[in-house]
């Protein structure tokens, strides 16, 4: 047992070391994170500052590493995009903004899309130079996705698509996105279901920022609510077969969970930190015994987190697969995120709740923006189901929507 | 990054595994229960002759002078498996303390026969219902004879041997105490889990040898609990994993409302947190194992993490194992209340989640940063 590199790993790393000590700054530890960088930057900068940087490592062949050459990449290996993440993390670079297109539009584009749009497309998608944003949750299919309403109506070599997409990360500063939606409503709910990709200048798409919990709308990688009405799209963007649009949706909601991972923000270093230095009537608050037992409880869960990723790293670097392990990462995460924010502002007594929307304070954001993180990506419900059901074999709940045409399953309001 | 055990180690855990199997399982702890016998000393011999007992020992005592790993894997199919043998008392902390502090002559004397099973080693360090710290410590030695009571001692009914935490004016000592000496009366007393015995022993002027030279004794069981701690957390999470196996098994076999039960939410969501439990509490096992295996001076942190994550997840996973039984859990019956039992004195016996987590925080405070991504 080690947590040594291979020689092999030890020269990448290093390589990946000497570049970005060339072209970035190393991260100044000594500041707190925030989760919410909103506030800092008005929403051209920061696109400016992450299109730069994802230009940058283009150029270098650092911007997707595991993708094959044709389309930007360098064929590496899974341990090595860790190594490379690992490194990057430690300098002060843009926050990624293409994360949802390199990360779950990239790899459909790559399963299902002709050699052609593959080549037009996965490029400047890797280079940064065109965004790619997901449609597919609406307001009344969240968790159950397969239950959207949108529609499809072919007309000659186009379709036509009319609806509603809730909850799109970044659609307004997207060009373009993947989209699923229904295309025979008469099908059973997992059959009817066809994918596309399509432009988001396209005449009769409507963006519209979502304000969220923290006052803030369109800023950063904020949510929308984005409509369709008579939307063209040619059947060229069919990504799979009509009526395989759940199959092609699958691949990409099993990238999204690979994508989301953990939940960043203040973790238990801060929370050690502010323990220390608060006063508590003359001593340290963390003299406080209430205050050390949840120290302990989230040491053992960050520790935990940390040492499972390590696992699964070490089964990708003797080029095994990894077991179910970090399954558990984002239900814990952000969990653990939520708790840490209450105790930050806690931590502050009656002062806790006093806000400074100039700078904000990293516990109060952490725990604004944790009940976003609970949910995207897959709720603590859904995951906890997903552990249930594909980790330890438990059987699906009985569902009122089976072998049942869509039109005719019960649904709310 | 190589945060995983060795084909070998691996090896060594199926057979291991498969050897408890072969043996009866969990029958073995049932019919110490049933029997009120201390242990069975048939397993223990069988043990003794795998080689078990002499993992650590060097080559040169006739040991296999293996490591700690060797170790981490066998503690956890001793949780899964509930053996009823005092390997944990003899060989996590016996035999530690004497490959560690002890000098060559008592290494000479013992550690061979520790190898053989001629001699079997416990740890006496509780007194009463207070906390042990080095202010509570009320057995005095004088000369060499040891006077003072030691309660919730392990495996007497085995052990040759003990190694004592006594008081000689204000310092503290481990004095090796031969147990068949007339001066020490030995007290079987009840605990929660009748498949483990323990003893009060009461030293009336017994002889003892004190085993390390200069060092401040308290420190010395301090670093010997921390090391145990990691081998006791792997026998926990054996103990957490096979709870959970038990319950998904019921949940998938039993039928409630025309329904599997393992179908509703309830139950899955319950599962799902126990196995979360688990695998937060076999990682840190890791990180444990990696501190104690590399003699890292994070083995402090690293032990107390591991320690108290493991009790959590063991206690979660047998308790709600009952819980998805219903009331076939709650019977004798049923295997359920074995593993709740031992999860209650694995959480206790060598300090509890309380005092663990008050070591884990003190190390933290002392860590210059904490990495944690």
């Amino acid at each position: 047992m080690d947590f040594n590199d291979t020689p092999k790993q030890a020269e990448f790393r290093a390589k990946c070391r000497d570049w970005l000590d060339a072209n970035a700054n190393i991260k100044d530890d000594s500041k707190p994170k925030s989760i919410s960088s909103a506030a800092e930057n008005d929403l051209e900068t920061i696109i400016k500052r992450a299109k730069d940087w994802q230009k940058k490592k283009y150029e270098a062949g650092w911007a997707m590493l595991h993708w094959p050459e044709e389309y930007g990449g360098i064929n590496a290996s899974p341990i090595e995009r860790i190594i490379w993440t690992q490194e990057q993390a430690k300098f002060d670079v843009p926050g990624s903004i293409f994360e949802i297109g390199l990360g779950m539009c990239g790899p459909v584009l790559m399963e299902y899309a002709t050699e052609e749009q593959k080549k037009r497309y996965l490029p400047p998608m890797a280079e940064g130079k065109e965004i790619w944003c997901q449609l597919f949750s609406e307001p009344s299919a969240g968790s159950d996705v397969a239950g959207l309403r949108s529609k499809a109506e072919k007309d000659g070599d186009d379709w036509i698509i009319n609806g509603q997409k809730v909850w799109t990360s970044g659609a307004h500063y997207s060009d373009y996105g993947i989209l699923v939606v229904r295309h025979d409503a008469s099908l059973q709910k997992h059959k009817g279901l066809t994918f596309f990709f399509v432009d988001m200048k396209s005449p009769g798409i409507t963006v519209k920022p979502i304000k969220q919990i923290t006052g803030t709308a369109g800023s950063g990688a904020g949510f929308n609510e984005v409509y369709f009405d008579n939307v063209r799209i040619p059947d060229s963007q069919r990504l799979g077969e009509i009526g395989d649009g759940w199959k092609v949706a699958i691949t990409t909601l099993m990238n999204e969970r690979l994508a989301v991972g953990d939940a960043r923000g203040t973790d238990i270093e801060e929370a050690l930190n502010l323990a220390k230095e608060k006063d508590d009537d003359g001593d340290a608050l963390i003299k406080n015994q209430a205050v050390r037992d949840r120290l302990a409880d989230w040491f053992c869960q960050a520790s935990g987190l940390k040492y499972t990723k390590f696992r699964t790293m070490s089964a990708l670097s003797k080029g095994e697969a990894p077991g179910p392990e970090a399954s558990i990462t984002k239900v814990v995460s952000a969990g653990k995120l939520q708790e840490i924010g209450n105790f930050g502002i806690d931590a502050g007594d009656m002062a806790g709740m006093l806000l400074d929307e100039d700078n904000w304070d990293p516990f109060q954001s952490a725990w604004l923006g944790a009940p976003g993180l609970r949910i995207a990506g897959g709720t603590d419900e859904i995951l906890k189901n997903i552990i249930a059901e594909r980790v330890l074999g438990l059987p699906q709940d009985p569902r009122a929507d089976k072998g049942v045409p869509f039109n005719e399953i019960p649904q709310g309001k | 990054m190589n945060l995983d055990f060795s084909d070998d180690q691996k090896f060594l855990q199926a057979e291991a595994r498969k050897f408890f199997d072969k043996e009866g399982g969990l029958l073995l702890a049932r019919k110490v229960m049933d029997n009120d016998a201390e242990g069975d000393q048939e397993l223990w011999k069988k043990i003794v002759d795998l080689g078990w007992t002499g993992i650590r020992i060097p080559e040169e005592h006739g040991g296999l002078g293996l490591g700690h790993l060797e170790l981490c894997v066998i503690a956890e199919e001793i949780g899964r498996s509930l053996a009823p043998i005092p390997f944990s008392s003899s060989v996590y902390l016996f035999t530690e303390a004497v490959i560690n502090f002890a000098n060559d002559d008592i290494k000479a004397e013992i550690l061979p026969k520790l190898v053989t099973g001629e001699c079997v080693g416990t740890f006496a360090i509780a007194e009463d219902t207070k906390k042990i710290t080095p202010n509570n410590i009320t057995c005095v030695v004088d000369g060499d004879k040891i006077s003072g009571s030691k309660i919730a001692v392990p495996d007497v009914g085995f052990a040759t041997h003990a190694i004592v935490l006594v008081k000689k004016e204000k310092n503290l000592e481990l004095r090796l105490v031969d147990l068949a000496d007339s001066n020490v009366e030995k007290k079987l007393q009840k605990n929660i889990d009748k498949s483990r015995s323990f003893y009060q022993l009461n030293f009336n002027g017994c002889d003892s040898q004190k085993i390390h030279s200069d060092e401040d004794a308290w420190d010395l069981s301090e670093h010997l609990l921390d090391q145990a701690a990691v081998m006791f957390a792997f026998e926990q999470v054996g103990g957490a994993e096979q709870s959970l196996d038990m319950a998904k098994n019921y949940a998938l076999e039993r039928y409630a409302f025309g329904r599997q039960i393992g179908s509703y939410q309830a139950i899955k969501h319950k599962l799902a947190d126990m196995y979360i439990s688990l695998t937060l509490a076999r990682s840190n096992c890791y990180y444990g194992a990696w501190a104690l295996s590399s003699d890292s001076p994070e083995l402090k942190l690293a032990a107390a993490t591991s320690r108290v994550s493991a009790t959590k997840a063991f206690q979660l996973c047998a308790k709600e194992n009952i819980q998805t039984h219903g009331g076939n859990g709650f019977t004798w019956e049923y295997d359920c209340h074995l593993f709740y039992k031992r999860s209650k004195v694995l959480s206790v016996n060598i300090g509890s989640e309380l005092s663990w987590k008050e070591k884990l925080v003190s190390a933290m405070e002392k860590m210059n940063t904490l990495e944690n991504k």
